[in-house]
C-alpha cells in the first residue's frame, strides 16, 4: 500500500486515466464519427434517418470525452498540453471546424426542408475530416514533435508527414468499422444489410492501414523499431500482432454470420489492441522523445486536487453515461421531440 | 497586425460568440425545468405544449453551446501556450471539474431531456431536465471561478519562472470577485432568458395565435423579469463596488475617470482621450459616482493616472462597453414594471404596443452580456492574470499566419452558424406551440381529468420515416 502511493508512481496512475479518457473517447465518438463517416453511402434517405437517430441522444456524451482529455492534461500533465497543442495547431483547428458543422448538423439537418444535402455533407464530411485530423495527430504524436527550451519549436506544418496521412485513413477505416459494427447491433433491414456490407470495405481498410502504419513507422521512427525489436520484446510483444490478425479474422467471418453485436464488439478490441501497441511505441513519453509522464507532471497539490474529483466523480459519470445508453437501447426507432422540429405526431 | 492581437482577437471573437449560447441556455433549461415539473405535478397539457416547444429552441441553441465551447477548451493550449504553462496548476483542475461536473452531466442526461419524454416516467424526465439546467449553472460557476481568479487573483503564489503553484485551493477558487461575478453572471443568463421568452410569446400575442400557452409562457416571463432586472441592478452595484476594492484601474476606465478624487460626479457620456489622458465632451453629475461607489458624499475613488499608461486598458473600449450595459439594463428594467402596472390593470395580454416593445428588447440581453464581458475582460487589460502576467507573454509559439487562416475560417463558419441558428430556430419560434389544448380546458379542474384524450394522439413514437415525410410536406 505505502509502496504505491510513493511520489514516483503517481504519474503512473494520472498516466493510466489519461490513457483510459482516450480510449474511451476513441471507442465512443469513434462510433458516431464512424456512423458519419458512412453516412452519405448508404442507399436511401431512411437510412440516414435511422443511422442518426442511433446515434442522437448519445453523441454529445461520447464527444464531452476530447474536453474530458484536454482539461486532464492541462490539469496533470500541462507541458504535454502547452507544447502538443502548439504543434497541431492546424489539425486541431481542423478538428474543431470539423466537429462544428458535425455537430450542429445533428440539429439543423431534421430542420431543414429544402436543403437537407447540405446538413448531410456537412455531417459525414465533418465526421472525415474531424477523424482525419485526429490521424495526422496521431501520426505525428509517433513521429515526434521538434521542441527547445520546453515549448514547442516547429512551424505551422511540423505536423504533416506521410505516417500522419496514413494513420488518417487507417482511423477513417477503423472508425467506419465501429460505426457500422454499431449499426448492425443497433438496426435491422436494409439498414443493416448496408451496415454489413459496408463493414466488409472498412475491415479490410483498417487491417491494411494498420499493417503499413505499423511497419512505416518501425521503418521510419528508430526509436519505435528499437521498442519493438529488442529482446525480449521482440517475445514479449509478439501477442499483440498476432491476436490482432486473429480478430481480424474473426471479425471478417462474423460480419454476415455472427451474432449482431460481434462486429462492434470486435471493432473495439482491434481498437484496444492499436492503443496498446501506441502505449508501446510511445511509453514512457507525454512528449515523445522529450518529456516523460515523471517530468511533465503538474505539483502534488494539484494532482491530489484533481484525484478526489476523479475517484468520486468519474465512476458516477460513466453510471449515468451508461445508463442513457441503457435508456435507449434495443433496436432504434425514430425518436419524437427534441431535435426532430417538424418530425413526428402529425 | 502581430500574432498577439491576432490570438486576442481570435479568442474574443470565439469566447464572444461561444458566451451567447449558455446564456441563453442556462435561463432556457431552468424554464424548462420548471415545465416540466408543472406538467408532471399538475398534468395541464399547456405546459406540456410549452416544454415541448421551447425544448426544440434550446436543443438548437445546445448544441452551438457544446461545439463552441470544445473550440474553447483546446484554443487555451494552442494560442496560449505561455497562459498555459504559468496556470495549469491552478485552473487546469477547474477546467477539468468543469468537465466532470457540469459537461458530463448534460451530455449525459440530454438526451433523457431531449428523446425521453414518453420513454421514462414524467417525474425522470423532470429529473433529467433538472440535471442538464443544474450542469449549465456548474459549467458557469467552475469556468467563473477561473475567470475571477485570472482578475482577482489569490490562493497561489508564482514562482521565478512565473509557474503558479497553488497554496490554499478554497482561496483560489473562491477569489475575492468569484461570487459577485457569478451572481451577475447567471442572473444576467436568466434575465435575457426571460425576455427571449417573452418576446417570442409577444408575436404570438400579438398575431393572435396560441393564445393559451403564449400568455401563461408571457406572464411566467414578466414575472421573472420583475424580480430579476432589480435583482440584476443590485448585484451589479455590490460587483462594482468589488472591483473598485480590488481592480480600481478597471472601475476608472469604465467611470472614465483620469485623476483621482474625491466625491467624483458620474460621467453619463464622454469622449475618453487616451493619448491626452481626459475626456473630451464630457457631461458630468457632480458627486453621483461617489454616491453609488462609496456610498458617501466625498468617497475618495482612484484614478487612471494613479498607474503608468503602459498598465492602463483601452479606456474608450471599457468606458462605452460598461454604458451599453447599464443602459440596457435601465431599458429592461423599465419594460419590467410596465409589464406589471399593465397586468394590474389587466392589460397585459391585449396592449399590442407592449407585445411590440417586448419583441423589441428580446435581443437586448445578449448585446449587455456582451458588453458586459467587454468591460470585465479588455478593463483587465494588459494583464492576462491582474498584476502578475501580461498579455503579451501568454501566448504560444504559433505564427502570425496560423492564425489569421484561423481566425478567417471562425469569422465565416460561426457567422453562417449564427444565419442557420437564426433561421432554424426562428422557424420554430414563429411556427410556435402545439395548440393541443383548446380553450375549454384552461380551468384546472375539467383539464386533469380530460388530459388523456388529448394525450393519445401525440405521445405515441412515431413510425420510422415520419419525420421525414412530415419534413416534406411542410
Amino acid at each position: 500500500m505505502t509502496e504505491l502511493m510513493q511520489a514516483e508512481y503517481v504519474p503512473l496512475y494520472f498516466g493510466a486515466l489519461a490513457a483510459f479518457c482516450v480510449t474511451v473517447y476513441v471507442l465512443a465518438d469513434g462510433l458516431d464519427l464512424g456512423v458519419g463517416i458512412i453516412f452519405l453511402v448508404a442507399p436511401r434517405d431512411q437510412d440516414r434517418d435511422l443511422m442518426m437517430a442511433s446515434i442522437e441522444p448519445v453523441w454529445d456524451g461520447n464527444e464531452t470525452w476530447l474536453v474530458m482529455g484536454g482539461t486532464l492534461l492541462i490539469a496533470a500533465f500541462p507541458a504535454g498540453y502547452y507544447i502538443l497543442l502548439p504543434a497541431f495547431y492546424l489539425p486541431i483547428m481542423f478538428m474543431l471546424f470539423a466537429l462544428i458543422f458535425r455537430g450542429v448538423a445533428f440539429g439543423f439537418r431534421l430542420q431543414a426542408t429544402r436543403f437537407r444535402l447540405v446538413w448531410d455533407i456537412a455531417f459525414s464530411a465533418g465526421s472525415m475530416l474531424a477523424t482525419f485530423c485526429q490521424g495526422l495527430i496521431l501520426g505525428g504524436l509517433i513521429g515526434g514533435v521538434p521542441v527547445e527550451n520546453g515549448m514547442f519549436a516547429g512551424g505551422p506544418f511540423s505536423f504533416l508527414s506521410l505516417l500522419g496521412i496514413l494513420c488518417g485513413i487507417g482511423l477513417i477505416g477503423g472508425y467506419a468499422l465501429l460505426g457500422a459494427g454499431w449499426l448492425i447491433w443497433k438496426t435491422d433491414g436494409a439498414t443493416q444489410v448496408f451496415a454489413r456490407e459496408i463493414a466488409h470495405a472498412a475491415l479490410i481498410l483498417t487491417a491494411v492501414m494498420m499493417a503499413l502504419v505499423s511497419v512505416w513507422s518501425a521503418l521510419t521512427v528508430p526509436e519505435v523499431a528499437a521498442r519493438w525489436f529488442a529482446w525480449p520484446n521482440l517475445i514479449l510483444l509478439a501477442p499483440v500482432p498476432l491476436v490482432t490478425l486473429a480478430v481480424i479474422l474473426s471479425a471478417w467471418r462474423g460480419i454476415w454470420n455472427g451474432a449482431e453485436p460481434r462486429t462492434f464488439l470486435l471493432a473495439i478490441a482491434l481498437f484496444a489492441l492499436g492503443l496498446i501497441g501506441l502505449v508501446v511505441s510511445l511509453w514512457p513519453y507525454v512528449v515523445p522523445r522529450h518529456i516523460t509522464v515523471w517530468e511533465s507532471t503538474s505539483d502534488p497539490q494539484t494532482l491530489a486536487f484533481i484525484a478526489v474529483g476523479l475517484i468520486i466523480i468519474l465512476p458516477i459519470v460513466l453510471a449515468y453515461q451508461t445508463h442513457a445508453y441503457w435508456v435507449f437501447r434495443g433496436k432504434t426507432v425514430h425518436l419524437e421531440g427534441g431535435y426532430g422540429g417538424e418530425g413526428g405526431g402529425h | 497586425m502581430d500574432a498577439v492581437d491576432l490570438a486576442r482577437l481570435q479568442f474574443a471573437f470565439t469566447i464572444g460568440f461561444h458566451i451567447l449560447w449558455p446564456t441563453f441556455t442556462i435561463g432556457i433549461a431552468w424554464f424548462i425545468t420548471l415545465l416540466s415539473a408543472l406538467w408532471w405535478r399538475t398534468g395541464r397539457t399547456v405546459y406540456r405544449d410549452l416544454m415541448r416547444f421551447w425544448m426544440k429552441i434550446f436543443a438548437l441553441g445546445f448544441g452551438m453551446g457544446v461545439i463552441t465551447g470544445i473550440v474553447l477548451s483546446y484554443e487555451i493550449g494552442t494560442n496560449w501556450a505561455g497562459y498555459s504553462r504559468s496556470v495549469a496548476n491552478v485552473l487546469g483542475p477547474m477546467f477539468m471539474y468543469e468537465t466532470l461536473s457540469a459537461f458530463f452531466l448534460e451530455a449525459g442526461f440530454i438526451g433523457i431531456m431531449l428523446f425521453g419524454e414518453g420513454r421514462v416516467s414524467k417525474g425522470a424526465h423532470f429529473f433529467a431536465c433538472l440535471m442538464v439546467s443544474s450542469g449549465a449553472v456548474f459549467s458557469a460557476t467552475w469556468i467563473i471561478a477561473s475567470n475571477s481568479w485570472m482578475q482577482t487573483p489569490a490562493g497561489a503564489v508564482a514562482d521565478a519562472d512565473g509557474i503558479f503553484h497553488v497554496v490554499d485551493w478554497w482561496q483560489a477558487i473562491f477569489t475575492p470577485s468569484f461570487p459577485y461575478r457569478l451572481a451577475h453572471m447567471v442572473c444576467a443568463s436568466f434575465l435575457t432568458g426571460s425576455f427571449v421568452v417573452a418576446g417570442v410569446s409577444a408575436f404570438h400575442l400579438w398575431r393572435g395565435h396560441h393564445l393559451v400557452a403564449s400568455r401563461k409562457a408571457f406572464s411566467m416571463a414578466l414575472w421573472l423579469a420583475l424580480v430579476l432586472a432589480p435583482l440584476q441592478a443590485f448585484i451589479g452595484d455590490l460587483h462594482g463596488r468589488n472591483t473598485l476594492e480590488h481592480q480600481p484601474t478597471k472601475l476608472a476606465a469604465m467611470e472614465g475617470l483620469w485623476d483621482t478624487t474625491k466625491g467624483p460626479g458620474m460621467t453619463v457620456i464622454a469622449w475618453p482621450d487616451q493619448a491626452e489622458q481626459r475626456n473630451l465632451y464630457a457631461v458630468e453629475i457632480p458627486h453621483l459616482a461617489s454616491l453609488y461607489l462609496t456610498h458617501s458624499w466625498d468617497g475618495e475613488v482612484q484614478g487612471l493616472k494613479a498607474v503608468p499608461p503602459s498598465d492602463q486598458p483601452n479606456v474608450p473600449v471599457v468606458f462605452f462597453a460598461f454604458r451599453i450595459m447599464v443602459g440596457i439594463a435601465m431599458i429592461l428594467l423599465a419594460t419590467a414594471i410596465t409589464g406589471l402596472i399593465l397586468r394590474l390593470r389587466g392589460r397585459l395580454f391585449d396592449t399590442r404596443s407592449f407585445q411590440l416593445l417586448a419583441m423589441a428588447v428580446t435581443p437586448l440581453g445578449f448585446v449587455a452580456v456582451l458588453a458586459g464581458w467587454t468591460t470585465t475582460e479588455a478593463g483587465r487589460q494588459p494583464w492576462v492574470i491582474y498584476g502578475h502576467l501580461r498579455t503579451a507573454d501568454a501566448v504560444a509559439p504559433v505564427t502570425a499566419g496560423a492564425v489569421t487562416t484561423s481566425l478567417l475560417i471562425f469569422f465565416v463558419v460561426y457567422n453562417v452558424l449564427m444565419l442557420a441558428f437564426i433561421w432554424f430556430a426562428g422557424r420554430v419560434a414563429l411556427k410556435g406551440p402545439a395548440d393541443t389544448s383548446p380553450p375549454a380546458l384552461e380551468h384546472p379542474g375539467i383539464d386533469r381529468t380530460n388530459a388523456g384524450l388529448f394525450d393519445s394522439d401525440t405521445s405515441a413514437p412515431a413510425a420510422i420515416g415520419g419525420a421525414q415525410q412530415a419534413g416534406a410536406t411542410s
